[in-house]
């Protein structure tokens, strides 16, 4: 298309044609702030969905090189399992009651949602770190085969994130304590919900793909 | 029209211009005698190209393919290089015979023949990979009169054996095998990935500790070819080459006996000793071989080579083996 | 208390590294003395080293390319010197010495020179272009750019404190594995590429935000110059394909740590598994080094051509479309493994695909120039004589994706000469043109233009001398990383190629002469337009070097190469004459995150190569409290108040409309 030849209708608030990509200009600069860091997060949330899927698919393939140890179907139990699922998800719902208290500016909405938040999500590390304990002490530790190895790394990393999920919940209740509800500090709340959330889905892949295909028939 | 700035660019080409020349008759002078001494050396000194110069029809296959794949490209590659060149030079700003089309930026018809070439010429090529990768599947069992000869293949650290599971002997670091015959190969390894070529017979196959591949080659006539490792497998790699043997029937056939006339047995023990890190000085072969000993291998039986570890007596095979100096361990 | 860490591990009794450790330490030690015996410390801390401008962290990532570019380069004079001598000799280099050397050159090239250059030149750039102030997130900017560094740090440690890998630049395993490398080799390999790559991750996350999010009013996605589409699709692919790499590399570590085992040969481990996940990254990773060449080719050709690049819609199309399918071709690097003709005739097709779009754009850029007024000035040298390399490196490319012909080269010399072919006729051409073709903007004087071009004609005479024997050799059958050989046919062309290398380093002394001589005389090469090569996008409308806040106020776009078509108009005097009405300018506050987050990475990274447990704790916890001061911070940025930001403004128009004025006017 030449330069010159195509027009444009130009309105004050500075947008071209229809598809305007960027954030309108319009908008106050908190509200673009906020849309930039939840979309920039997202993207993070992205790459580490990414991540999480290399593992899937080492684990698929490992699944059953037990090299003479112990499978899933002798290891795995489902009422565990299913504790960890409604802990997680009843932290998730905590979560999304914390995120609307902390646009609220209530403080009794925002640090009980929180603290009940993480006293789900400890008692779901609890569960796992008792699983992992009680595995190694039987000799089914992440040494003992592939198919183990694949195993400890795919839940452990999910333990991982929520462990670093923990810490930084308790961060962001400190952070509300010492400053209020800053904008920037609303920005961060936001990007802990989205984190948490995204645990949570990342959980249904791990109890679908890893135990209850682990035990299935 | 003259458009400011354009004064910046006139500065740069008046002064490439004005090298052009300088440069041009320095280059000639540096084309000396040496260089034409090294050309005449390249070009008649032993030109064994031996991907080009296949003996067997699996390398012949892929041989074809290559060369008929490079024609394909040319027919593209070579207009596309001279018309780079030539539009760069001919519409050099200083050449006013050259028009100018300031805002000439899109053309239907263009596009679409722009698209077309590459889409066609890769359509055709993608039919010829198709095709080949079938033909030439490296898997694939060689169409002969003549019955196949098993060889199985254990790449080791850093030195090849090879068995010949029906004649129960074996070989290290050359392999000798009857012209005209197909052979049928059965590969792993002993210790490290690693991959088995012989570029003048055909296709390299990986090798790797636990797993099976398999390879199918022919010599047409007798002949020596050269035979390497072509991934890197440690301290020892660059030596792990080994020499192909292409005998008559009859000439394979005493050599086999001379094989089982003498030399040491290659039992699970001689094995371990072998798949300890060395580097074997000279060829040599195992007078017989433990049945299965390569199943063995494969189901971690035996298990894979121990890596670097401190080892002062490699055993009485490899005894004259020099010790590589493995590195520095923390 | 210090782990695995002995005396043992400085190399005593290797001449060579210690020699060259010795000569860099000495070096570094004297650079640092001069600069605080001049009292340039808290300059450089102010403006460098805490500075989120995206302009400045561009420019620190091209000089570490820049200088880890001379270290990979000695590596090369290395390996081709000792290939050059090593017929039925052992060299000068054993086998235990010269395995570290091709693996130190890969890895520098790839992860510290090749990404380094481009995400420093999409850095310095595509803010400009965007008509914005800076990135999305400036201080992970920041510290994407220190933890890349960190990771340089720690590969160029491992020649003074222990050894480096001997694997190759990827380390496949088992031979990876603490079995066969039981040295700290691949750790220093896993934690420097490791940590550096978090850092490229972040940097992929912040530029897509700011690519999709960011823009100046009225720059729709169609109106982007086409360097902010390849930019984009460049961090798409990080964004897709880092974590995967993340990943392998976190697999293989616990292998190496905690006895797992993934890669392993007992216990069920699958090598097989390795080569999928690491070329799975491995293949994206090279097209995230070669889409922003192509946007700079883009640019230059154009600009150099006085026209608009031709066939707009087919380049972001063909930028998308191999952003898409480089994803899909990941086997080809491994046909010989044995998967099969489906297989491998599908990935082979797949990887040919790819050579559509990328001729597509080479075609483009042939009708940019045709009809139009071509100078040669040395971007433009660079991008003609990409052209023409580049399509000879894509033919061996298709070559080798014809799975037959892959199993006769594969691993081979000619395979070695087709990626060089590419990264250097490609990526690193198109570096190099960007590096020329942007530094007046960056700096603020051009660049000596005769070293410039010398130093195009010697890196472009030595690329051919060094590597087109190695297309010959390889068809002769010799296999790569050799550390001796003893076939006659294949040593004249070795001899041959050594003398390429010897060319290629005479093009980069050019290139330091280039900068020395330039940096000497800045007064006379000054750019005092701003636009000192009639160019086409918004980075041109700035000063040179840009403020701070890039734009006083930012511009309203109306089209494609809207800075040409509004400069042609302002040279007839046409135009808004009117001056724009100043606000004040938020810009954010530098900070030091980005630096004390690579110290302590640095030191953890050194812990876990050593097994110093201590270590790694205190600077684990160390970076976590770097996060949460970052966090505490209450003032996150400053104002330029509106007559400050109108003040610079004004100077710069004026200087602008002088210089213009002194050269010929427009008839």
């Amino acid at each position: 298309m030449s330069i010159a030849a195509r027009t444009t209708a130009v309105g004050l608030g500075g947008e071209g044609a229809a598809g305007a990509p960027s954030v309108p200009h319009e908008l106050s600069e908190l509200e673009q702030k906020r849309i930039i860091v939840g979309y920039g997060f997202w993207i993070f949330l992205l790459s580490d969905i990414v991540m999480f899927s290399a593992f899937f698919a080492t684990y698929t393939v490992l699944v059953n090189e037990t090299a003479g140890g112990p499978s899933g179907r002798e290891l795995f139990h489902l009422h565990i399992v299913a504790l960890e699922t409604a802990f997680l998800l009843l932290s998730s719902f905590a979560c999304g009651v914390a995120s609307i208290g902390a646009r609220a500016h209530r403080d009794a909405m925002y640090y009980g949602a929180m603290a009940v938040t993480a006293l789900f999500g400890a008692g779901f590390l609890f569960l796992e770190i008792r699983e992992f304990v009680g595995m190694i002490a039987i000799g089914a530790g992440p040494q003992r085969s592939a198919f183990l190895s694949a195993f400890f790394t795919l839940v452990g990393c999910h333990g991982l994130h929520v462990t670093l999920g923990l810490m930084w919940l308790l961060t962001m209740m400190a952070q509300v304590f010492a400053k209020g509800y800053r904008p920037d500090i609303l920005r961060r709340v936001l990007c802990f919900a989205l984190f948490w959330h995204t645990l949570d889905i990342i959980w249904v892949a791990i109890f679908t793909v890893v135990y209850l295909m682990g035990v299935a028939v | 029209m003259r458009v400011i700035g354009e004064a910046h660019f006139d500065m740069f080409a008046t002064r490439s211009i004005k090298c052009c020349p300088r440069a041009k008759a320095q280059t000639r002078r540096v084309r000396a005698l040496p260089f034409y001494g090294l050309v005449a050396a390249l070009l008649l000194g032993g030109c064994n190209w031996a991907v080009l110069n296949p003996k067997g029809p699996v390398g012949d296959g892929n041989a074809t393919l290559l060369v008929d794949s490079v024609a394909i490209m040319l027919v593209i590659v070579v207009p596309t290089i001279i018309a780079t060149l030539g539009i760069a030079w001919w519409f050099r700003s200083s050449n006013r015979r050259a028009f100018y089309l300031p805002n000439w930026e899109y053309s239907g018809q263009l596009e679409l023949i722009v698209w077309a070439i590459p889409l066609l010429t890769i359509m055709l090529l993608g039919g010829v990979t198709w095709i080949g990768s079938f033909d030439l599947d490296p898997a694939k069992p060689l169409v002969s009169k003549e019955e196949p000869l098993n060889v199985q293949v254990v790449s080791l650290d850093w030195k090849w054996l090879f068995i010949y599971p029906d004649q129960h002997v074996a070989s290290v670091n050359r392999l000798v095998i009857p012209a005209g015959t197909p052979i049928r190969f059965s590969l792993t390894s002993g210790s490290v990935m690693t991959a088995f070529f012989v570029p003048q017979l055909g296709s390299m196959i990986y090798t790797m500790n636990r797993m099976r591949t398999q390879l199918n080659l022919l010599a047409d006539h007798p002949g020596t070819f050269h035979g390497l490792a072509t991934q890197i497998s440690g301290d020892g790699f660059a030596d792990m080459h080994f020499e192909v043997e292409a005998k008559s029937p009859t000439d394979f056939y005493a050599w086999l006996g001379q094989v089982r006339a003498g030399g040491p047995e290659l039992t699970p023990e001689s094995y371990i000793a072998l798949s300890k890190q060395s580097v074997v000085p000279a060829p040599f072969t195992f007078r017989t071989v433990t049945d299965g000993l390569f199943e063995k291998i494969l189901d971690q039986t035996l298990p894979p080579g121990p890596g670097p570890v401190a080892e002062t007596d490699p055993g009485p095979i490899v005894a004259t083996a020099p010790r590589l100096c493995v590195g520095r361990r923390n | 208390m210090f782990g695995k860490l002995t005396w043992d591990a400085i190399p005593f009794d290797q001449p060579i590294p210690l020699a060259a450790g010795a000569l860099v330490i000495v070096v570094i030690v004297g650079v640092v003395a001069f600069i605080t015996v001049k009292g340039r410390i808290p300059y450089l801390w102010r403006e460098w080293i805490t500075s989120v401008d995206h302009k400045h962290i561009g420019i620190m990532y091209v000089t570490l390319a820049a200088v880890m570019l001379l270290r990979g380069f000695i590596d090369a004079i290395m390996m081709r010197s000792q290939q050059a001598i090593a017929f039925r000799s052992q060299g000068y280099l054993p086998p235990e010495h010269y395995n570290q050397i091709f693996s130190a050159h890969g890895t520098i090239m790839i992860f510290f020179v090749a990404m380094p250059f481009v995400i420093g030149l999409i850095n310095i750039v595509v803010p400009l272009q965007l008509g914005v102030r800076d990135v999305a997130f400036p201080t992970l900017n920041s510290v994407s750019f220190w933890l890349t560094a960190t990771g340089a740090l720690l590969i160029n440690l491992s020649l003074v404190v222990g050894e480096f890998s001997r694997t190759g630049w990827l380390p496949f395993p088992p031979l990876s594995e603490l079995t066969y490398s039981p040295g700290v080799g691949v750790d220093y390999y896993l934690w420097g590429v490791q940590i550096s790559g978090v850092g490229t991750l972040l940097t992929g996350v912040n530029f897509v935000t700011t690519i999709l999010k960011l823009h100046a009013p009225g720059m729709t996605y169609m109106r982007m110059p086409v360097f902010c589409w390849t930019a984009l699709a460049t961090n798409l692919l990080i964004v897709a394909a880092f974590p995967v790499l993340t990943a392998t590399l976190a697999m293989l570590t616990l292998d190496r740590y905690l006895g797992f085992h993934f890669f392993t040969n007992e216990a069920g481990g699958n090598v097989m598994m390795f080569m999928n996940l690491i070329w799975m990254w491995g293949h994206p990773e090279v097209y995230i080094l070669v889409l922003p060449a192509f946007g700079v080719f883009s640019e230059v050709v154009s600009t150099f051509s006085r026209k608009p690049l031709f066939g707009y819609r087919s380049m972001v199309w063909a930028t998308m479309a191999i952003c898409v399918i480089s994803y899909t071709v990941w086997l080809h690097h491994f046909f010989t493994m044995g998967a099969g003709p489906n297989v491998n005739a599908v990935f082979g097709i797949a990887s040919m695909i790819i050579a559509v779009p990328t001729g597509v754009k080479i075609f483009n850029w042939m009708f940019t120039m045709y009809g139009g007024r071509v100078h040669y000035a040395s971007p433009m040298l660079w991008s003609i004589g990409f052209m023409v390399t580049f399509v000879i490196g894509g033919l061996t490319g298709v070559l080798v994706a014809v799975v037959p012909a892959d199993f006769m080269l594969h691993n081979s010399l000619f395979q070695v000469a087709h990626f060089h072919n590419v990264i250097i006729g490609g990526v690193l051409f198109g570096a190099f043109a960007g590096y020329t073709f942007w530094f007046p903007k960056a700096f603020g004087f051009r660049l000596d233009e005769r070293l410039g071009k010398a130093a195009f004609w010697c890196w472009f005479i030595g690329f051919y001398l060094a590597f087109m024997p190695l297309y010959v050799v390889g068809l002769m059958g010799m296999t790569r990383r050799m550390q001796h050989y003893d076939v006659p046919e294949w040593r004249p062309w070795l001899l041959v190629a050594a003398v390429g290398a010897a060319v290629i380093l005479a093009g980069i002394l050019c290139q330091i002469a280039q900068l020395v001589v330039s940096i000497r005389r800045r007064e006379e090469l000054r750019d005092l337009t701003g636009d000192p090569w009639m160019g086409r996008s918004l980075e041109w409308s700035t000063s040179s070097p840009p403020p701070a806040f890039n734009f006083a106020v930012l511009p309203h776009v109306e089209g494609r190469d809207d800075y040409w078509r509004r400069a042609r108009l302002a040279e007839r005097g046409v135009g808004p004459m009117a001056e724009p009405i100043y606000k004040p300018i938020e810009m954010p506050r530098n900070s030091a995150t980005g630096f004390v987050c690579a110290f302590f990475a640095t030191f953890a990274g050194f812990g876990m190569i050593w097994h110093i447990w201590w270590l790694v704790a205190v600077c684990l916890l160390g970076a976590f409290a770097t996060f949460v001061v970052f966090a505490w911070r209450d003032r996150t940025e400053y104002e330029i108040p509106a007559d400050e930001a109108a003040r610079i403004d004004r100077e710069n128009r004026a200087a602008r409309r002088l210089a213009f004025a002194q050269t010929e006017p427009a008839e």
